[in-house]
């Protein structure tokens, strides 16, 4: 497989949908791993990497799961090539960032890549729709025990496997779930949401936006902690907190249906009368209005059928897809964002108008003949 | 107030986090803060910064070996990036990084995943020995707060099962 064929494939992640697919976009499972007796990417020599890039690449491409995948040296993609795979996150931002001495294997479903000399000589995950933590996991670890065998792993008996960074020390496991929350949001709840799951030792990351500012009411959360605690036990950990956010999500919708239904369809209505009538989008307010249009269809003021024009939509209208569909052109923001907001205009044609006639608001006065 | 890492400039971006009940603080200046990739929350987590902050004060502080064996690393190389060496530098930087790792982490042992072909209990014995070696010593030597240290590490094995 190529690049262009995995471009025009729309992957795992638009396919399916999962379980709990309404509030958790995907989950993702990584771990980390590192050769014995070469020093890690960001101290070694240019010579040791491409030394351990050879050693890893045959065995990962050997894998019976990477049959027919995308196998790649940084330095043979070009820059849009690197965004579309960082959009689909499938390569790290930091690993976009390098060039000879790195590469990247992606399986022919984009559910498995593994990343070579990325901050660690392995960097290897599985993404799945949905909430599948458990089953991203166990993916993950056949093909860890595979390569094990054929690689000669650092690892310490009393720390476990031994990575770059002390942060991920030990399991080299990062669990996350990426997650969507406008209910919670709008009701204002999120704030305390993230201090609880952070006093638990787990992080909240906003996704794709500036500084700390979370765009399309979209979270990441994972688990900080990788010493001290089986893989299966931080998995259920981070489960069982995801399902609580399901429900208090789910409840947070609820109660806004029932006391502020005009707030409500007024994020959802704006969000659809902005993208379907705009000629000019930036992808940050695409991604806001965007969620709002999901949170219809998971109200049902939009037929579900729709949810499929709406996931698509979050991932071809990012920079990287747009100039990808744009027969390969960089194009500069403003033709961009008048490309993302055409893109919308087409789309949105098929969606009818929100169906609000289940919900409590305000109606004009119809005009009653009058019985005399 | 100035910039926890650089000390030179105005700290404009101000982080708090809450891990495992303790607050954690961390002013960073426009600069640093870009170069700890706090403005890309994809890679982002405070403690992915302590390494450069706070917490790397434990390894200046309990570290006696200057330089990694294995590949030349040293501390100065820590405290700049975060990042480790090699795997030997583990061992090397061993007595101070177990603070460290305690901050991140709560405990120090890894009860995850073993590779198939490494026999866990074997390596254990071998730590172990090495450890009563140590402790022996500490107590010949008078040296009693380490070997109390030791003692609490040996404990701390022995529950592994």
């Amino acid at each position: 497989m190529n690049i262009k064929s995995l471009f025009s494939s729309g992957g795992e992640q638009a396919r399916d949908s999962g379980p709990h697919h309404q509030i958790v976009i995907s989950s993702r499972v990584r771990l980390a791993r590192n050769l014995r007796g070469h020093p890690f990417p960001g101290w070694a020599k240019k010579s040791d990497r491409l030394q351990v890039l050879e050693l890893i690449k045959p065995q990962v491409e050997a894998l019976p799961e990477m049959d027919d995948a995308l196998s790649a040296y940084l330095q043979e993609l070009t820059a849009l090539e690197k965004q579309v795979l960082v959009e689909r996150h499938l390569i790290s931002r930091e690993h976009a960032a390098k060039g000879a001495g790195s590469a990247v294997v992606v399986d022919k479903k984009q559910m498995l890549s593994i990343m070579i000399n990325e901050e660690d000589h392995l960097r290897m995950q599985v993404l799945r729709p949905g909430l599948q933590l458990r089953n991203a996991f166990k993916v993950l670890d056949k093909v860890d025990s595979a390569l094990e065998n054929k690689l000669n792993y650092a690892f310490h008996p009393q720390l476990g496997y031994l990575t770059a960074c002390p942060t991920n020390v030990g399991t080299g496991m990062r669990a996350s779930a990426m997650v969507h929350l406008p209910g919670l949001v709008l009701s204002e709840q999120i704030n305390q949401v993230i201090q609880a799951i952070n006093k638990i030792g787990l992080a909240v990351r906003g996704l794709y936006g500036e500084g700390t500012e979370a765009m399309g009411n979209l979270f990441q959360i994972s688990n900080q902690i990788t010493l001290g605690e089986p893989e299966e036990e931080i998995i259920s950990q981070l489960n069982k907190v995801i399902e609580r956010i399901i429900e208090n999500e789910e409840n947070a919708r609820q109660i806004l249906l029932q006391q502020k239904p005009g707030t409500l369809l007024d994020n959802i209505g704006r969000g659809f009368g902005i993208l379907s009538h705009a000629y000019a989008m930036t992808s940050k307010e695409a991604l806001n209005l965007l969620s709002f249009l999901k949170l219809g269809v998971d109200l049902g003021f939009f037929p579900p059928e729709r949810q499929t024009e709406i996931d698509e939509l979050f991932v071809i209208t990012q920079p990287a897809h747009l100039q990808g569909g744009a027969l390969q052109q960089k194009l500069d923001p403003e033709e961009r964002d008048a490309l993302r907001a055409a893109i919308f205009r087409e789309k949105l044609k098929v969606f009818p108008n929100p169906n609000t006639s289940k919900a409590v608001i305000p109606r004009p006065p119809t005009e009653e003949p009058h019985h005399e | 107030m100035v910039c926890d890492v650089c000390k030179t400039n105005p700290a404009t971006v101000f982080l708090t986090q809450i891990v495992d009940g303790k607050m954690q603080k961390v002013n960073l200046c426009e600069a640093c803060s870009k170069e700890k990739g706090v403005t890309d929350p994809l890679s982002f987590a405070l403690v992915d910064l302590l390494p450069g902050l706070g917490a790397e004060q434990e390894v200046e502080k309990g570290a006696t070996v200057q330089r990694c064996p294995a590949c030349g690393f040293t501390q100065a190389d820590f405290k700049k990036t975060g990042r480790l060496g090699c795997a030997v530098c583990y061992d090397t930087f061993e007595e101070g990084l177990d603070g460290l790792l305690k901050a991140m982490h709560r405990r120090t042992i890894h009860t995850g995943k073993v590779p198939a072909r490494l026999s866990r209990s074997i390596e254990l014995g071998v730590r172990m020995k090495q450890l009563k070696r140590d402790l022996d010593k500490a107590i010949v030597e008078e040296n009693y707060e380490t070997a109390a240290q030791l003692r609490d590490q040996l404990r701390e094995l022995e529950q592994i099962p």
